[in-house]
Order: structure tokens, then sequence, then C-alpha cells
């Protein structure tokens, strides 16, 4: 018999029954809410049921939290409504919160990190797509949607149909100047956003037990862009070092138990995945996106396709279509390309490793166009400034704000105008996701820093260097 | 949750792959209650694009949607499901689905049918001309003469118009006896705030 995946043991130790149509009822180790998530607690109240586990959800307010003036109260009345109705539901039921004004507050895919609620061989789930982020530390991390947030609410438990198994293998060691966002916007240009479509993604190699968790993260992050169930990497000791000391994380006898267990997670040798990949990191470099799905994806030394050279009818259309919306030219140079401004943070790259890659490309120079900088989290922030990252910003000209996802999705306010060309650390390129008529484009935050030194989307390995 | 079997109705042609939950609803607008409906929400900022079929007179009373490949990826909202319900649509046929779109359509009735790329485009072309009404029949995975998949579990449960919380209530004490096995199993895994010296804090 074939040896198990990460995958199948995790979600193993997780199956409570199954069905005779395969559907396994899957007991849930953490759940995350947000403001969003007030569809849900309402139809709690529709059917008069509480909370099963409030030791076990955990709420944080980041979707609509405003990034500038914490102190004061929220202007626009319907975001006031969102973030106040966290802040009741979870009183309510008894759910810790990670609100406004917590200095623990901050993206919920950084704060459950953060924290060390995140743990390695958990079930983790959130009304939120990018849940993917946590299986960085081996756990089995998924987003959903508000009618299975009730149900996780009601039960601490979720009905879920198997995925197949995608082992993604990366050989190989990094180029300067390429990260963790470059391989994924590669990994979803080369399979498609709908790629990874029903499976549970591995990423493993050498390339993948070199990244550290802040990279691990934006990988798993990402997965969900090429429309992964789930995103897992092996936990090793660099998980380990990582929830060293995190105020959730377990800890003396617990944590050598937890240890033993967690070193057991990884693949067997001889564990089968029903389809794999192979890439080498070597042969990836800096990468942006040019349309309208993060699979619109290509190195920053190439150009802009053209629709008419697509074999693929529909590829032709969406071309076509993405480079009408994005205000580009077919075979224009994608270094020609100008920006309006920039964007650092989100849940893909606000981590202190990401500020800290993009403070080193600025320090020393200035932005030539406007740019927020968001901290993933506000223990990030308070890092941050520990070490006068924020002073590298500010003395660029970019703007130093509070942590909340911000310009990501552009609930709370902060968006770019329509029309507006936004190179941005964020894992989404659609239509108006920045704002109405907006244009992103995607890259990891060194690319993100460089773009605001050039004012042109350019190579941060050619940026001449600070004299 | 309303169940369904068949549907006789007018479908609109989305030539787009990709449309993502963001166009379905775009974010500013989800602070809104459910009950004050999502319909005019749909599609809101590509109904203005010019050729964008959804509110053209020639395809009012619209039930169904027919579109290109990866329909509804993107974010997790739900509120995506409610936009297309509300404005009263109960299929979308696409060659491939957002998996978390599709749990949460078939968790309000919606049918996700899955259709081959070829058939997509022959529905898309077909839908142009003066025959726009297709026939959805969910019991025998049919639209028209044409075959579409769905995952068994799904298509029972729209079938029925179950709601999952019904059956998981029947399991109650099999999910408390796994939850006392899983706590001494993993001691660990409870989420008990300290500070690094063991203290609670
Ligand atoms: S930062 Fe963006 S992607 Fe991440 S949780 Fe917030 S809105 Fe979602």
């Amino acid at each position: 018999m074939a040896g198990e995946t990460l995958f199948d043991k995790v979600w193993r130790m997780h199956v409570v029954l199954t069905r005779e149509d395969g559907q396994a009822l899957l007991w849930i180790d953490r759940h995350f809410v947000h403001e969003g998530s007030h569809h849900a607690f309402a139809k709690l109240r529709a059917r008069g049921a509480g909370v099963a586990r409030p030791d076990l959800s955990f709420a944080v307010a980041d979707h609509y939290v405003p990034t500038r003036d914490r102190g004061a109260a929220i202007g626009d009345a319907a975001i006031g409504r969102m973030v106040g109705q966290l802040s009741d539901n979870a009183r309510a039921h008894g759910v810790r919160l990670f609100g406004l004004g917590d200095p623990a507050q901050g993206i919920v895919h950084v704060v459950g990190p953060e924290q060390g609620l995140t743990l390695p061989g958990l079930s983790i789930v959130c009304g939120d797509s990018h849940t993917s982020t946590h299986g960085a530390f081996g756990a089995l991390a998924f987003g959903i949607g508000a009618s299975d947030v009730a149900h996780v609410l009601m039960t601490q438990t979720l009905w879920q149909k198997r995925p197949l198994r995608m082992r993604i293998w990366v050989d190989g060691a990094w180029g300067p100047g390429v990260s963790a966002k470059d391989l994924a916007l590669c990994v979803i240009a080369t399979i498609g956003a709908d790629g990874a479509q029903g499976f549970a993604v591995e990423f493993a190699g050498a390339a993948i037990v070199g990244l550290s968790m802040e990279g691990r993260m934006t990988l798993c992050n990402m997965a969900i862009e090429a429309g992964a169930k789930c995103a897992m990497v092996a936990p090793d000791d660099v998980t380990l070092a990582y929830l060293a000391g995190r105020d959730f994380a377990p800890k003396g006898d617990a944590l050598a138990r937890a240890a033993a267990d967690w070193s057991a997670l990884a693949s067997d040798a001889d564990a089968v995945f029903d389809r794999e990949h192979r890439m080498a990191a070597a042969d990836i470099a800096p990468v942006v996106t040019w349309g309208t799905s993060p699979e619109d994806a290509l190195p920053i030394t190439a150009s802009v396709p053209d629709p008419a050279r697509e074999a693929d009818a529909g590829r032709a259309a969406h071309v076509a279509d993405a480079l009408d919306y994005m205000g580009l030219a077919a075979g224009q140079r994608l270094s020609d390309i100008r920006v309006d401004r920039v964007f650092i943070g989100s849940c893909t790259n606000g981590r202190i490793e990401d500020l800290r890659a993009a403070a080193s490309v600025l320090a020393g120079r200035r932005a030539v166009v406007p740019g927020l900088v968001s901290p993933g989290s506000s223990r990030v922030k308070a890092q941050a400034e520990r070490e006068g990252l924020d002073a590298v910003f500010r003395a660029a000209g970019l703007e130093w704000a509070e942590s909340g996802c911000s310009m990501c999705v552009a609930m709370n306010g902060d968006q770019a105008g329509p029309g507006e060309r936004c190179a941005s650390t964020t894992n989404r390129n659609f239509k108006g996701r920045q704002g109405p008529g907006s244009r992103t484009h995607l890259m990891s935050p060194a690319m993100a820093a460089a773009a605001a030194v050039a004012g042109f989307l350019v190579d941060v390995r050619a940026l001449p260097a600070v004299r | 949750m309303e169940a369904f079997t068949r549907l006789d109705a007018v479908a609109v042609p989305l030539p787009y792959a990709s449309i993502d939950t963001d166009q379905l609803i775009p974010a500013r607008f989800m602070s809104r209650p459910r009950a004050a409906g999502y319909g005019d929400l749909l599609l809101h900022d590509l109904r203005s694009t010019p050729g964008f079929l959804l509110d053209d007179p020639g395809y009012a009373g619209a039930r169904i949607v027919v579109a290109r490949r990866n329909f509804g990826c993107g974010s997790s909202r739900e509120a995506a499901v409610y936009a297309l319900v509300d404005a009263g649509i109960r299929c979308v046929i696409a060659p491939s689905f957002g998996d978390i779109f599709a749990a949460n359509a078939c968790n309000n009735g919606l049918l996700p049918a899955r259709v081959s790329e070829a058939a997509a485009e022959v529905l898309l072309a077909r839908l142009l001309g003066p025959d726009r009404r297709l026939q959805v029949d969910l019991e025998h995975a049919t639209i028209g003469e044409m075959g579409f998949e769905i995952a068994p579990v799904a298509r029972l449960k729209l079938l029925r118009g179950w709601e999952d919380i019904d059956l998981t209530l029947s399991h109650r004490a099999a999910i408390a006896a796994f939850a006392k096995g899983d706590a001494a199993r993993r001691p660990w895994a409870s989420a008990t705030e300290t500070s690094a010296t063991g203290a609670s804090t």
C-alpha cells in the first residue's frame, strides 16, 4: 500500500465520520471570523442557535478597519456598523476578539500565525478564501462561505468532499531579487487560475525548505489564485522556530508532545500524488501581472501579449478584454508601463520580512509616485517601527498607516481612483478590486518598492545603486 | 432551501472567463444587509460595458447564465451567490467553477452545471440567436440534449433542498465523542493563551 501524503494524514485525523456518498464530516480546530461574517451570525440568530465552541473561534477586525486616525470615530456609518457588528457578535457569543485598538489586531491570516493559533496538523477555516495561508504550517486550511461559517459556528464541524492531491516540487536555490511572490505568480501563470481546482496542493523541494515562514505563507496564500482547495508545506525546524513563544502556541511538555506529532506529518517517501509539477527556482525572474486575472503574469523582462497571437478563442477574448480594461497595448514592454501609485501590504505580503524587503529597496531613495504602506498586523507595525522601517518608508515619501486589508479589497475606503494604475503587493488584479475602474499590477514587495522609485514597472535587479 | 428539479427559462450568455466574485458583487456593496436584496448589485460594474447582455431586453427574465471557465473564482463571499439568486438566477452553466463558489451555490439552491469548453461555446453561440431558452433537468443532469456534470452529493442536496446543518445535528453524539477522544489524542491542539513562560495571562 502506498504511503500517505501530508494532506492525507491531516485529513484523516479530522474525520468524525464518512457518509455513504463519501462526504466526510471534519472536526474544525480553529475558526476565524471577520466583519464579513455578519451573514453567518444572522443565520445563527434566525435559528436561535449559539456558538458550539467559542474557545476555538476567534474574531479579527480587518476588512473594514480604517488605516488612518484610529483614535477617531469611524466617519462612514456603513463601515462603522460593519466593525461594530463584529464586536457585538463576538461579545454576545463569548468569542475572543482581536478588534480595533487591540495591540494584536491585524489581518486575520497574519494574526492567526503570529498568535500561535495556527499550528501544524490543525484544521482551520475562515470565511475568507486566503485561509489557505495557514497551510504554510502544515495545517489543513481553507476558505468557506457564510452558510458553512454558520455551520461551523453551530457544530465545530464541516461536511467536505476529499480533494485530489497535487505536489508542486521546486528545486534549487533562489536567484537574487526573487521571492516567494514571484514563484506564486509563476505557478499560477503556468498551471492557470483554475489549474489546481479540486486539489490540495503540497509545496515541496529544496527551494521551499529554504523559504522562511513568511515566504511559505505568501506561497500558500496565493494557491487559491490557482483555484486550489488548500495548500500545505510540511512542518520542519523553520516552523518550530517561528512558533516558539507565541501566545497561543503550546509550551513546555505540551510543545514536546506536539513537536513529536508534527514530525510525523511529512508526506511518506512512497506517498502518491494525483498530479505533480516540477519547477526550478533558478528559472524564476521577478514577475508582474499585466491583466485582470492572477494567471496574467509574466517576467518583468517580457512584453504584454497580443490577442491576435492567441490560438484559443476564449483566451484571445480574455486578453483583448484585459488589455482594454488595463489601458495597455499588445506587444508593449512591461517595463514601459508607468504607474500612478503603489500599495505595500495585505495578507500576502504585509509581514515583517516583506516590509524589510521593500524598505531595503527604498532606503536612500525617493518614491516618485504616492504610495501607502499598511503592515499586516499591529504587531508587525510595532516590530517595523522598532527596526526603523517606518522612517525609511516616510523618508522615501510613502505613507505609513495602520494595519488592515486596506487597498487589497478597498472596503474601508482606501482605494485607487478610476483608471489609476497601482503597483501592488496584494493577490488579486481583478477589475475594480482596488476601487471602481482601478488597474492593479501584482508583484513582490521589492518590485513594488522599485516601481515606486522608478515610476514604472521595473526590474528590481536593474535598479541603479544608491549613490 | 428551495429544491431544484427542472428549469425551463431564458438563458443569458456572458462570454467571459474567470468572472470572479468581485465582479459578481463588488466589495463596496457588501455592507448592505441581505434583507435589502442583492439583485440590483449583480455584476454591477460590468453592466455598463458595451455589448454586456445581462440587461438586454432580449434576455428579460433570464434565470440561467452561461459563461466561460473558472466562473466564481476569487473571494469566498457568499454574497456573490445571493446577488445571482436575488436577481432570479437559479442555474449557472460553465466549464469550471471556483470551489468555494460552487459550495456556496449548492447551499443556496443555485445549480452550478459543468459542461465542456466546447459545449459552453456551442451554448454561448446559440443563445445569441433567436432561441434563448434552455431546459435544465437536474434529475437526469441534462441541458436539452446535452449532458452536464455535477458532484453526486451536490446534485442530491439541490434535488432535495437539503441543508447540511439538519443532517449534522443528527450526528451530535458522534461529534461529542470525537471531540473527547481528540482532546486526549492531541492535548496541544486546544487554544490556550499563555505567555512564553507558561503562566496563564
Ligand atoms: S488582505 Fe486582502 S486577501 Fe487578505 S484577507 Fe484582507 S481582503 Fe482578503
